[in-house]
């Protein structure tokens, strides 16, 4: 029934298929509702946060999708300003993956906070010292950049495309791309750096306090280091997700690994500078402030490891895969050293929020332990689902991958019939009683 | 950033650590001064409002060799990169020239809770519910001291409804300046055995200037820079040492230090 919104000469599973694709994740963004609605109404007493784990899976989350959203910023970067042509096939991708990132962050933050509807003191009263406020005003720039960005996506939809104004509003929108892709690259290395930052200036938690490179603690640098490393292994894995999905190949392989190339040559510069920074803090930061540092890694269950796991196993190991040609050919090692990637970032992250805020700071402290409330959970699943339905309606309805059209007749995936009915292949995850079953319940009813 | 350079008054205090014995009043003071609401059944010691707490802390000697201190913990009125003020990314914390007071505008608050995280002492509280009052209570709700609502950070401020009412007692008398003995906050006031001393620090002549000089005086996490205004003191060497101390190195050497709540 949707087949006049489906871009010309592109694949998409039927109607009927779509809808119970996004069933799941349309009920999981339902639960996220209610448990947003408990957590606004009636206080943040539903999360198990509390007045000394002042931050939680909250904050720890939201940091890890803005490093993975880095892609946005990053690709952008490389392809508008350094010209590489390759990342064109993946750009609108990494658009729509970064407004999902920044928006579902935003959102969850707006939960997080105590009186969301004060939000706007920031901009009316900005403390100029403060890494927030940093955070504040370029998450809030690059969001409508972002928006901005996104806009000629949604045009190149079927129905759109036939007004003229928006042709030409698009065309004009392309031409103004790289003058966006500058002021997001500008606003994300600041926001990046500021989040990282965030823990750099406590000077109150010396697990978390580093030195000033200029005006800057050393983990400003760092975050976005890990983030433009992130980022486009983070394209690399959805594109990758996106094809497995779709039972389609939607980039040509060159674009994987030039992808993996980048991530690898940030990865490596990053684990360099990680390195140097962990031993001055070992040996200069932290015994300065009265803390030796083995001594945070003597409690309970955040010993060594944790330090060898993000900075060997998720840094070192698959910076050297990625950087080699050979290794990068095979794409499953390309994938896991991708994966491997993400998940040293989501552990960077968990390690600069909750570990340093389970560590004692005074002589009779002890250590905290701490789980998030379902109501958390809840409401952090209803950004997944948020992302996980634009996407799909933003596949669905336009064009995301530029190379898929081309790729569909080379790989002779669409027949003329397909090709005629806007396409209707059963998906990966359906059985095909199923997928019969709704077609003609689909072609009866609808 | 120097908060208090050009100020005239440098309020601080020192705690006699040897003379506490632990019985909460200076606790109860501070919460009945301060409007802070009674405990809801479902807090407990993470998430409940307690401006100053009451920790005890044992020198993990065998009997009959054992000893405790209890320790009053609250604000410390950093003085210098005063750690909540610098994060807060609204001007929500404020710390006063003229006095060196650390302060929080609950009106400007965005529960954003970065100064708790910034705060090494967990002196700061966030309004995880709404607060409530029996009828009775709320007849006896300080006029000189806003509630604060849900959502929002409260700490301690040297009672600062205190201080406005010595302001203004020393503007009706034609006064410029407050007589010292108008402004001591609830806890010192509550203290049975007189082991709070509050006043000037910048006035050498003060009982407070002359204790936080003297000999086994230190003060809580003194290596990070911040320059707290709140002393302690103690003869026994034990409890020197446990200040000197970070974290792991006392719970390493002896057993787990225990925290007791008086909320």
């Amino acid at each position: 029934m949707d087949k006049i919104l489906i871009p010309r000469g592109l694949q998409r599973t039927s109607f009927g298929n779509f809808l119970m694709w996004i069933l799941p994740w349309t009920a999981m963004l339902a639960v996220g509702v209610y448990a947003i609605y408990l957590c606004l109404a009636e206080g943040l007493f539903h999360t198990n946060m509390d007045n000394r784990f002042a931050f939680g899976i909250w904050i720890f989350l939201d940091l890890t999708v803005i490093a993975l959203g880095a892609g946005a910023f990053f690709t952008g970067f490389l392809l508008y300003i350094l010209r590489r042509k390759e990342l064109k096939a993946v750009i609108n991708s990494a658009v729509v993956i970064g407004l999902i990132c920044y928006s579902g962050a935003v959102l969850v933050l707006a939960v997080d906070v105590g009186q969301p509807m004060r939000a706007w003191f920031t901009f009316w009263h900005p403390n100029v010292h403060s890494m927030l406020t940093e955070v504040t005003f370029c998450l809030t720039c690059y969001l409508i950049v972002l928006l901005i960005e996104y806009i000629p996506i949604v045009l190149k939809n079927r129905q759109l495309r036939q007004i003229p104004k928006f042709l030409v509003f698009e065309f004009q929108l392309h031409k103004l791309m790289p003058v966006f892709a500058g002021i997001g690259t500008f606003l994300s290395f600041f926001h990046q750096g500021s989040l990282g930052g965030l823990f750099g200036v406590l000077r109150g938690r010396p697990f978390a306090f580093r030195e000033e490179l200029g005006i800057w603690p050393s983990t400003f640098f760092l975050f976005v280091i890990s983030a433009a490393a992130a980022g486009p292994s983070f394209i690399m894995l959805t594109t990758w997700l996106v094809e497995k999905i779709t039972r389609k190949q939607l980039v040509k392989p060159e674009v994987y690994k030039f992808l993996g190339k980048v991530s690898g040559t940030m990865l490596i510069a990053y684990v360099l500078l990680k390195s140097i920074d962990t031993l001055f803090w070992i040996n200069s930061t932290s015994p300065g402030n009265g803390f030796p540092a083995f001594e945070f890694y003597a409690t309970q269950s955040f010993g060594t490891w944790i330090l060898f796991t993000e900075i060997v196993f998720f840094g070192l190991l698959p910076a050297l895969v990625l950087l080699n040609s050979r290794l990068r050919e095979n794409r499953k090692i390309l994938l896991g050293a991708g994966f491997l990637v993400c998940s040293g970032i989501m552990l960077n992250r968990f390690v600069m929020t909750i570990q340093t805020l389970a560590l004692p700071t005074l002589p009779f402290d002890d250590f905290l332990t701490y789980s998030p409330s379902w109501e958390e959970v809840a409401t952090f699943l209803f950004v997944v689902a948020y992302g996980m339905l634009l996407y799909s309606l933003t596949y669905r309805y336009s064009v995301i991958f530029p190379q898929e059209r081309e790729l569909s007749q080379m790989n002779g995936e669409l027949s003329q019939q397909e090709f005629a009915d806007g396409g209707s292949r059963r998906p990966f995850w359906q059985p095909k009683f199923v997928t019969d079953l709704l077609n003609k319940f689909v072609s009866t009813k609808l | 950033m120097e908060t208090t350079a050009d100020k005239k008054y440098k309020y601080g205090m020192v705690i006699d650590l040897d003379k506490c014995n632990g019985c909460g009043s200076c606790a109860v003071a501070c919460a009945v001064e301060n409007n802070v609401p009674p405990a809801l059944e479902k807090m407990n010691k993470r998430n409940g409002l307690t401006w100053l707490n009451v920790s005890t802390v044992s020198s993990n000697e065998q009997f009959p060799k054992s000893e405790s201190v209890f320790v009053p913990m609250f604000c410390q009125q950093c003085e210098k990169e005063t750690p909540c003020m610098t994060v807060c990314p609204q001007n929500a914390v404020d710390v006063d020239p003229t006095t060196g007071i650390v302060g929080q505008i609950p009106q400007r608050c965005l529960g954003c809770r970065y100064c708790m995280t910034a705060c090494p002492y967990h002196a700061r509280y966030f309004n995880w519910w709404d607060p409530e009052w029996t009828e009775g209570m709320k007849q006896q709700l300080n006029p000189d001291v806003s509630p604060r609502m849900r959502g929002v950070v409260e700490k301690c401020n040297f009672c600062h409804g205190r201080l406005h009412a010595a302001k203004q007692k020393a503007a009706s008398l034609g006064n410029r300046e407050i007589d010292p003995l108008d402004y001591n906050p609830a806890c010192v006031e509550s203290c049975p055995n007189k082991a709070i001393t509050f006043g000037d620090l910048n006035d050498g002549g003060t009982s407070v200037a002359q204790l936080a000089k003297s000999e086994n005086t230190f003060r809580f996490l003194s290596r990070l820079g911040t320059e707290p205004k709140v002393y302690y003191h103690s003869e026994k060497k034990w409890v020197q040492e446990m200040a000197e101390k970070s974290m792991t190195r006392t719970h390493v050497a002896n057993e787990p230090a225990k925290e007791e709540y008086h909320g």
